[in-house]
């Protein structure tokens, strides 16, 4: 190569700018980043802030006025009436009653989701995996309301389970269930049982993912450790599995119990008369049109998930989100 | 979790994981042997015959229509801002560190995190307290909200694999800023957006909390629904629509599942 060669040509080292208002733009943003993050970041918080955040102070803001009994119009002057008014012993049934359904309904997700996860995170390869995955994200996105109708359609006293349990010979046994006080009813779809299966379904998939996403972590040796110094599989389970799921546990629990806390279809179409958090709310807001009680009544959730998740970060549960 | 190959699992579990799917399926197979029953009144089991006829009355009922056109649009509309947005939001996220950066992701999942009831009714009180009537942007305004999570969620985890030196690589050839985004961001992110584009679009399509409070007197297929479940005009309607809304969420989800199944982060893991 000749020193000439080298000559011909030479690219220069800093390129032009390429000129323009995009070309202004463009180093505009590359000299100051601060100013592009900037401009990105302020259509979607803008968004949220306004839409969403406004929103919830305006809800926060309708809990301090109360209601005229007598004109049903709404006073705006600050005023904590409406919280006493929480502490009626009906208002306070409802939120009783909402907590232990929704205390119950996470427990029972998390037994029945916690073999399906072990067996996807332990078991499942390959073609299995993804058999299992689609599994649980299938009824995940499938529409709500269709799977309550589809419960509907079970639980009916002349639809399959009715079906199901008179060719089995067992009728009885739910006759005497549904005999029972509380828990019973006239049939499946107008009693708590009903209400219960049918949110422990709907909210299940939300329990699975994070809980097989916690085992995925455990490596299988540990397992195999503890059943080499002579653990029994129970033993295992209750010292080393279970420890290790809890975060995953919680982490679903999160999901189960307040989704469970502020629904108010299901209760709706498949349950009892007697009313839950979201029923009050929604019923206050209509057909009684007490926006201010409706208001404080969402607040109770609100605290309820408030301390929940100030305990669900505590055993670290955002770490298997 | 890593384990030996050949290794089979006990029975029982087998046994306990088969029974949490089917519990988790048979429910939404039945809708399908519903719509078709010749049964008008009742939920009665077995079907006592089967037909198609309801398929052909659905498909002349005018309010039907009506509804779907109505959940396309705001669920089209509110997938495009939510594009926008979340995109923005987990390019700003994932590339630097800021102030605040917890507190945007905080931000970005709270219409989601906490329940439905709560973004409903928080945004019809605004609504009331500001004297706007409801219309069709009231419950896109909604819809948009929720849906930012799904699309940020899926496209905060391609930044993620996405590595920085390409851009830097992009900057360094010559490239301005808007040609790096044209031709290296773009094409990088593009199947993780298109994948959240189609969650949040099921998720509108199928939103029924939120929407009651923002609708007013209009009707989504998901109020529609509602409608029929609690005051039945026709019972073999709601079931050929039922079997059509769990085809029609379907398809968008194995969709999405196959666009990005070679992630780290499958799309949908968490609604």
């Amino acid at each position: 190569m000749t020193s000439a060669a080298l000559n011909t040509n030479p690219a220069p080292a800093i390129l032009p700018g390429s000129g323009g208002m995009r070309g202004a733009l463009s180093d505009l943003f590359w000299r100051r980043p601060q100013l592009l993050l900037l401009l990105m970041l302020a259509p979607p918080v803008l968004w949220l802030g306004i839409v969403y955040i406004g929103s919830l102070f305006a809800l926060l803001a309708q809990s301090f006025f109360s209601i005229d009994e007598f004109s049903g119009l709404i006073d705006r002057q600050f005023t904590l009436k409406t919280y006493g008014d929480l502490f009626q012993a009906a208002n306070l049934d409802i939120i009783l009653r909402t907590v232990t359904m929704a205390a119950l309904v996470t427990i029972a997700s998390a037994i029945v989701a916690f073999p399906i996860a072990y067996y996807a995170a332990r078991y499942a390869r390959g073609r299995w995996k993804a058999l299992f995955y689609l599994g649980v994200m299938l009824p995940l996105w499938s529409s709500y309301l269709v799977k309550i109708y589809a419960w509907k359609l079970i639980l009916a006293k002349e639809g399959i389970l009715t079906w199901l349990l008179a060719k089995l010979h067992l009728l009885w046994l739910l006759d005497a269930w549904l005999s029972l006080p509380v828990v019973g009813g006239n049939s499946l779809s107008v009693s708590f049982t009903g209400t219960f299966i049918v949110f422990v379904y709907v909210w299940l998939p939300f329990m699975i993912l994070p809980v097989q996403a916690a085992l995925e972590r455990v490596p299988g040796n540990l397992v195999e450790a503890s059943s080499d110094l002579g653990a029994s599989p129970g033993q295992t389970f209750r010292n080393v599995l279970f420890p290790l799921a809890m975060p995953g546990i919680v982490a679903g629990s999160i999901f189960t119990f307040s989704l469970t806390l502020g629904d108010y279809i299901i209760p709706q179409i498949i349950g009892t008369s007697r009313l839950f958090i979201g029923q009050a709310v929604y019923s206050q807001q209509g057909t009684a049109g007490n926006i201010p009680l409706a208001a404080a009544f969402t607040v109770v959730p609100i605290i309820i998930m408030g301390f929940y998740l100030w305990g669900a970060k505590r055993m670290g549960a955002f770490d298997a989100l | 979790m890593r384990s030996d190959r050949g290794q089979s699992a006990p029975l029982g579990l087998k046994i306990a994981a088969a029974c949490g799917l089917l519990f988790l399926h048979l429910p939404i197979l039945l809708i399908f042997v519903y719509a078709f029953t010749t049964e008008e009144k009742s939920f009665v089991w077995p079907p006592p015959g089967l037909t198609t006829q309801w398929f052909a009355v659905t498909w002349n009922r005018p309010d039907v229509w009506q509804a779907l056109s109505l959940s396309v649009r705001v669920a089209a509309i509110s997938t495009a801002i939510a594009l926008v947005l979340g995109t923005l939001c987990a390019a700003a996220v994932s590339r630097t560190k800021f102030f605040g950066r917890e507190t945007i992701s905080l931000l970005v999942i709270l219409p989601i995190a906490l329940p439905g009831i709560i973004t409903g009714i928080a945004l019809r009180s605004a609504f009331s307290l500001a004297d706007i009537p409801f219309s069709f942007w009231t419950i896109v305004l909604g819809h948009a909200t929720f849906c930012v999570v799904v699309v940020y969620n899926n496209a905060v985890a391609r930044f993620r694999r996405t590595s920085g030196s390409m851009i830097e690589a992009s900057m360094d050839l010559g490239a301005d800023g808007f040609q790096t985004f044209r031709h290296v961001v773009l094409p990088n992110i593009a199947t993780a957006l298109l994948a959240g584009g189609v969650l949040a679009f099921a998720l509108s399509f199928d939103e029924v909390i939120v929407t009651t409070f923002t609708a007013g007197q209009q009707q989504t297929v998901p109020i529609w629904m509602l409608e029929e479940l609690i005051r039945p005009r026709q019972r073999p309607v709601t079931n050929v629509v039922a079997m059509v809304v769990v085809l029609v969420t379907l398809l968008p989800i194995l969709f999405a599942y196959y666009l990005t199944r070679d992630g780290d982060q499958i799309a949908g893991s968490g609604k």
